[in-house]
């Protein structure tokens, strides 16, 4: 009994209700605190005493960092949700993180490249946290590239999922072996920011941006895993409904 | 004995089999002859375990097959589009290898298989590339044969079967009916079964 | 008729199979081999014949064309069997599916992942390798082998229902297969420059042993899904 309202959550109707009710509640929000966090991060914020105000970059660098390696592990979740249990709704989660992760990854990626510039004199170094992050890039677009390549929508979605789940096992070993990989060819001289010691000044903005991006990744999942939910239900008698009770 | 009860199959966003009920009892043989498209395949690959139904079951001796799943399969011989043949070996060898993931056949019980099939006069290093469309069917009808199975699904068996290659598979159906197995086959045109407990069933929407 | 066969028999049974098949047509198998051997040369052509220099980029340039190779190699691994319905059969055979696609695995790098492993050492030698790290190179390569053909099983088994599945099936092995580089390269490094190799080594044999446990119930997944 305990079980019911996982079943009842993975019922695409009520999901695409309750998501759509949801989706609000996470978008203004992400709204507001992202232009609250930036606008105090890159403005009002003391500038670092090393790095001046080159470091504002972090503001919109780690919450997509952050974002990035979560995204996965939802996606993963959600399409083992779905290979498991035969939940579609799972399915359609997974299909929905899918590029707001990769995007999140890019954005992360750049912003990466643009802190590096000033910080270490180049776009590219090959700092583990930075080839880490490119082969998440890669996890995803392969991720996105099965999906896309297989046209029945059924088996995308168990192909990738099983991709998914192993990628997910793989994960960890690929930030170990890239971190192992690093500590052998390049010296430790990386300049980084201490973040437990990092001034209140810097880490609040860091904070209210950090939860104005998780809404937002909330927020785009829920709207485009709807969007899933109705691709995949489109033969169903309750679309109709819905559609007509919505407008 | 076999059972459907309320089978729901969707493929992509086609509704195919809509609430479908189907008993199949020992030495009873059904013959698909529905039109093309309207799911005889997928309805095969179905109860094979390849598909997966939306709702309802499907129970072999009583219990649902993705609950005993390798041992329904030892019960049941499948043949498909593809006749699942290695071209660059002989029809003894493919024999061969196929039963030996299953029951092991012996080389005098491979022999009699394709005597029965009548292809006893094959060379025995010709490479199944050889053969014709039909010579290959009856190599996998052999197969069948060989396997031993309780439960015989078949997609179209007679393609490709010329005249004395349709009465061969009839013959081997009779015997398998006889011995008290149980067939279930999709085709476009009804085979002359010769047994009191062969049905027919020409239209998804009737029952059988 | 006779008992049922043991999953061991059966599997036994899919290697001699395989063995047999590519007796019967040796040009698949050679394939990679070649195109492995035309990789390493093409880096002392790009580069400079100086067999100083040449030796430090002897592990890059034979890790890059081993996994090149097992990549080209890969397409054979399931299509075929795909493509004619053989592998419905293995579905059907009532046998473990994941133990079946292991002996295909297995018998699949015998044909391929353990020559391209043997003529390694030849590749290592004409780029500078010392004699005496031959052995090392040559552990470190047919142990690098097994792992690409077990990862490369998930991503031949996900790839079967995509039409031209070649570029996909790199965008898809190769991330996985990153830490199989690493620690292999790095023994083949460790070997060529006269070190002990075993650090790297082990987290390698690591990774065959988990890529053993786990590949074949992905790949079995996957391939299952293809076949629906």
């Amino acid at each position: 009994m305990s079980w019911a309202w996982f079943h009842r959550f993975g019922s695409p109707p009520y999901f695409y209700r309750v998501a759509g009710i949801l989706v609000p509640w996470f978008a203004w929000p992400a709204a507001i605190l992202i232009f609250v966090g930036l606008t105090w991060g890159l403005v009002i914020a003391p500038p670092d005493r090393l790095q001046s105000d080159a470091y504002r970059i972090i503001f919109v660098h780690v919450p997509n960092s952050w974002l990035s390696l979560m995204s996965y592990s939802a996606m993963a979740i959600a399409a083992a949700v779905g290979l498991i249990w035969r939940i579609k709704v799972g399915h359609a989660v997974a299909a929905a993180i899918a590029p707001a992760g990769a995007t999140f990854t890019a954005v992360s990626l750049l912003t990466g490249m643009l802190w590096g510039q000033p910080m270490w004199g180049t776009y590219w170094a090959w700092d583990p946290r930075i080839v880490f992050e490119l082969i998440m890039l890669f996890f995803f677009l392969g991720y996105i590239a099965l999906r896309n390549a297989i046209d029945d929508v059924s088996r995308a979605d168990r192909s990738s999922a099983v991709l998914a789940i192993v990628g997910a096992v793989n994960v960890p070993i690929v930030h170990y072996s890239v971190i192992w990989w690093n500590s052998l060819h390049q010296a430790p001289s990386v300049l980084r920011v201490n973040g437990p010691s990092m001034p209140l000044a810097m880490l609040a903005p860091l904070l209210v941006s950090f939860l104005g991006f998780t809404c937002y990744f909330f927020a785009v999942m829920l709207v485009r895993a709807r969007a899933e939910v109705l691709r995949r239900e489109r033969g169903g008698d309750w679309i109709r409904e819905a559609v007509a009770g919505s407008t | 004995m076999l059972e459907l009860s309320d089978l729901h199959l969707w493929r992509g966003d086609r509704h195919l089999l809509r609430g479908l009920n189907l008993t199949l009892a020992p030495g009873q043989v059904l013959q698909l002859l529905w039109p093309n498209g309207t799911g005889k395949t997928s309805l095969l690959r179905t109860i094979a375990g390849f598909m997966h139904p939306e709702a309802g079951q499907v129970r072999w001796k009583g219990q649902d097959i993705t609950a005993g799943r390798d041992a329904f399969h030892l019960d049941l011989a499948y043949l498909g589009h593809e006749p699942a043949l290695k071209a660059d070996l002989s029809a003894a060898e493919n024999l061969r290898f196929a039963t030996g993931m299953r029951n092991g056949a012996s080389i005098p019980q491979i022999h009699d298989a394709l005597l029965q099939v009548g292809l006893s006069g094959l060379r025995s290093d010709q490479p199944v590339r050889s053969l014709s469309a039909g010579q290959q069917r009856r190599v996998a009808l052999a197969r069948v044969f060989l396997w031993d199975a309780n439960l015989w699904l078949l997609d179209e068996p007679a393609a490709n079967l010329d005249a004395s290659g349709q009465q061969i598979l009839c013959d081997l159906l009779d015997r398998h009916l006889g011995g008290g197995g149980m067939a279930l086959i999709a085709a476009h045109q009804a085979l002359a079964v010769d047994s009191s407990l062969c049905r027919l069933w020409r239209s998804p929407a009737e029952q059988p | 008729m006779t008992l049922r066969r043991s999953a061991t028999q059966a599997a036994g049974a899919v290697m001699r199979r395989d063995l047999l098949l590519a007796f019967r047509r040796p040009g698949d198998w050679l394939q990679p081999l070649a195109f492995f051997l035309i990789v390493t040369l093409l880096f002392p052509l790009a580069l400079d014949p100086e067999l100083g220099r040449l030796r430090q980029l002897a592990p890059a340039a034979l890790w890059v064309a081993l996994m090149l190779a097992s990549m080209l190699a890969l397409d054979f691994l399931f299509r075929e069997d795909a493509q004619d319905g053989t592998l419905e059969q293995f579905a059907l055979s009532g046998q473990p599916f994941a133990a079946l696609l292991l002996a295909k695995t297995a018998t699949h790098w015998i044909l391929t992942g353990l020559p391209l492993a043997m003529v390694a050492p030849l590749a290592a030698v004409s780029l500078g390798a010392p004699a005496s790290s031959i052995p090392m190179v040559l552990v470190t390569l047919l142990l690098g082998s097994v792992s690409l053909s077990l990862i490369g099983a998930i991503g031949a088994g996900l790839t079967l229902g995509v039409r031209r599945g070649g570029a996909l099936l790199s965008l898809l092995v190769l991330p996985l297969a990153i830490p199989t580089l690493v620690f292999g390269a790095r023994a083949t490094q460790l070997a060529i420059m006269g070190e002990s190799a075993e650090g790297p080594l082990y987290l390698l044999a690591a990774l065959v042993v988990l890529g053993l446990t786990l590949a074949p119930l992905a790949a079995a997944a996957a391939v299952r899904i293809s076949l629906e």
